[in-house]
């Protein structure tokens, strides 16, 4: 142990597009600390943008200088194809819910006044605003892009948290319905930090086993070390629990429709397309290069996990009367679609990279999609804030065809109908699971599709085919930055739908070196 | 002689998930999860004695300051709810469901 400790060498370039992003969030932090109140969102909002356009822009340019596969900051952080597509895919979407957090009205004004006191209205009447959102969402985005590029177990777990602790906040702080909001922040932080700490029992565990926390040293611990499985099959076990949790895989998923259904709006899209996106690059990121070697063991697991969050997201979906709960059932459905790429692994390199390039494509499209969909929720308002019972959509097509036929559009794509960028989605995981020799999972997969197409189809009757109430709800005008944000959404699932290869491509460019290891 | 640790880390880890899941006050639960943190440092630690390694020494740090940040995002969120039911009780907030 004695001797000269040799300094770290860290690739700050590698590594440029998430410290830009971590970096403007500790501005953000310094303005609230220092700009006066009337300043701060006219200073926060094209610092945020700006972070994440520069941020996406680095990515753009590393990926035409050639994609580095390389472990950076002496292993800790990979830097490779899927993570940096991961990361492009989340800056986007988080672009993207910027503008929709931005929207007025949104937030509460002062989240430490009781609601219906004497200091909420005089807050309400001063105008008082959290502007420390964008900071937090900064933070969040950073521990999004983080996570899926982990590699090192503890990393992960930090990321894990730093993505976390901003969201329980974020959830918690909704304008209107103030007592579900708070509910909902506090079932996702005790809940989420019940998981993680499972997840961190379970690095332990690894750590005893492997003797270190790198994804590529426990990979190839693996079958070297004997009579000490037990600590690796409990660590295994533990690390899958609290990475299941994060992307509300059954059993696993009883959080997810409260805390959707309670979060404000712009926060639901966020978390529904970049905490997934995030959650399913670092599942697959553990399990195939830390786990790869044990796979004969975690496959049924997966497989069972699979077929039971594919169901239970799209039978339970049937039964809400609640259109943010409906969509995060529907989130928990795509969820099992997911691990059925998680699990069309294979001994060729070829059979990986199809499953990885059809993860990498799904996360894409449903990403998007889901964002317009919850930007549409929160244009459809009722006096006492949006309009969340489906009963309340009753006859939204004849009203307001426009806006109703976009949310239609969104719906078929979760269902997967061609000409929509979910089906093509749903193709190329179901193409790599049966080469891979999962056909009985894809075919429980079709009958899920089929269960929760259903449902979707069930509103789009409900909007075009029955009377609107007399007391229906209004449709705001939207704001530029909503209907930004519901047109771009719109066109990525057209243009997805229709002319796929592009972006098909770039996943499979991206998935082609796999993960570094 | 590492094993009574590891024995020791496994029932508070286990003593913190039971916690989790029988008690009823949200400030009760969350201690319940800094409990289960603890257990998880305990373990690094001894591992790392144990492989002949600092690492695990240098991860239980790691531990306790993401530990002590979700202190202060857990007892913002539990006293915002306190203020407004009057109650910590896990129990009462229960407009969720279904």
């Amino acid at each position: 142990m004695n001797g000269t400790i040799p300094a770290p060498t860290i690739e700050y370039g590698m590594l440029a597009p998430l410290l830009v992003v971590f970096g403007a969030a500790i501005v953000g932090v310094l303005v609230e600390a220092f700009a006066p109140r009337y300043l701060r969102s006219a200073i926060h909002l094209p610092i945020t943008l700006l972070s994440l356009l520069i941020s996406f822009g680095l990515i753009v340019w590393q990926w035409i200088e050639g994609v580095p596969t390389k472990a950076a900051a002496m292993g800790a952080i990979a830097v490779d194809g899927p993570a940096m597509f991961i990361w492009g895919t989340i800056l986007v979407l988080a672009f993207v819910s910027v503008l929709l957090i931005n929207d007025e009205g949104h937030f509460v004004g002062s989240a430490a006044a009781v609601p219906g006191s004497a200091e909420e209205e005089q807050a309400l009447y001063e105008g008082a605003a959290h502007t420390e959102v964008y900071p937090l969402v900064l933070f969040a985005v950073g521990g999004m892009m983080l996570f899926p590029a982990a590699n090192d177990l503890l990393i992960a777990f930090v990321a894990l948290e730093v993505m976390s602790l901003p969201l329980y906040l974020l959830c918690g702080l909704a304008r209107r319905r103030r007592l579900l909001s708070q509910e909902a922040a506090m079932k996702y932080f005790l809940l989420g930090a019940f998981s993680s700490a499972f997840f961190l029992y379970g690095t332990a565990m690894i750590y005893g086993y492997a003797n270190s926390l790198d994804l590529a040293k426990i990979g190839a611990t693996l079958g070297t070390v004997g009579g000490q499985d037990m600590l690796l099959y409990l660590g295994g076990a533990m690390i899958s629990v609290g990475l299941l949790f994060k992307i509300g895989g059954a059993p696993f998923q009883a959080w997810k429709p409260d805390v959707y259904q309670g979060a404000p709006t712009p926060i639901t899209a966020l978390m529904a397309s970049g905490t997934l996106i995030a959650a399913f690059g670092a599942l697959v990121r553990v399990f195939w290069v830390a786990l790869g070697g044990l796979d004969w063991d975690w496959r049924p697991v997966f497989y069972g996990v699979a077929v039971l969050t594919m169901l239970v997201g799209a039978i339970l979906a049937i039964t809400q009367t609640d259109i943010k709960r409906m969509l995060a059932y529907s989130s928990i459905a795509h969820g099992g679609f997911l691990l059925i790429g998680v699990i069309a692994t294979g001994s060729a390199q070829a059979q990986n990279t199809s499953a990885l390039s059809g993860i990498l494509f799904y996360l894409v499209a449903y990403g998007f999609t889901t964002v317009g969909a919850f930007a549409v929720v929160t244009m459809v308002r009722d006096a006492g804030g949006e309009a969340w019972h489906l009963s309340r959509w009753a006859g939204l097509g004849k009203r307001s065809p426009l806006l109703a036929g976009v949310f239609a559009f969104f719906l078929l794509a979760f269902a997967g109908i061609p000409l929509t960028s979910g089906f093509f989605g749903k193709y190329a995981i179901f193409q790599a699971a049966v080469t891979g020799g999962a056909l009985s999972l894809v075919i429980v997969g079709v009958v899920a599709s089929a269960v929760a197409a259903f449902f979707y189809v069930r509103v789009i009757v409900l909007m075009f085919f029955s009377d609107p109430a007399a007391d229906g709800p209004s449709v705001v005008l939207p704001s530029r930055g909503t209907a930004a944000v519901v047109g771009l959404a719109a066109l990525a699932t057209v243009v997805l739908g229709v002319f796929p290869q592009p972006v098909l491509d770039l996943a499979h460019s991206a998935a082609q070196s796999l993960f570094v290891r | 002689m590492t094993t009574h640790y590891l024995v020791l880390s496994a029932l508070l880890f286990a003593i913190g998930g039971v916690g989790v899941l029988v008690r009823r006050n949200a400030i009760v639960v969350f201690m319940c999860v800094e409990l289960m943190l603890n257990a998880c440092n305990l373990a690094f630690v001894t591992f790392a004695r144990q492989n002949g390694s600092l690492d695990g020494q240098v991860i239980a740090f790691f531990v306790m300051i993401v530990a002590a940040a979700e202190v202060v995002i857990g007892l913002a969120i539990i006293v915002t709810i306190f203020r407004t039911r009057r109650s910590a009780s896990v129990d009462d907030a229960s407009l969720l469901k279904h």
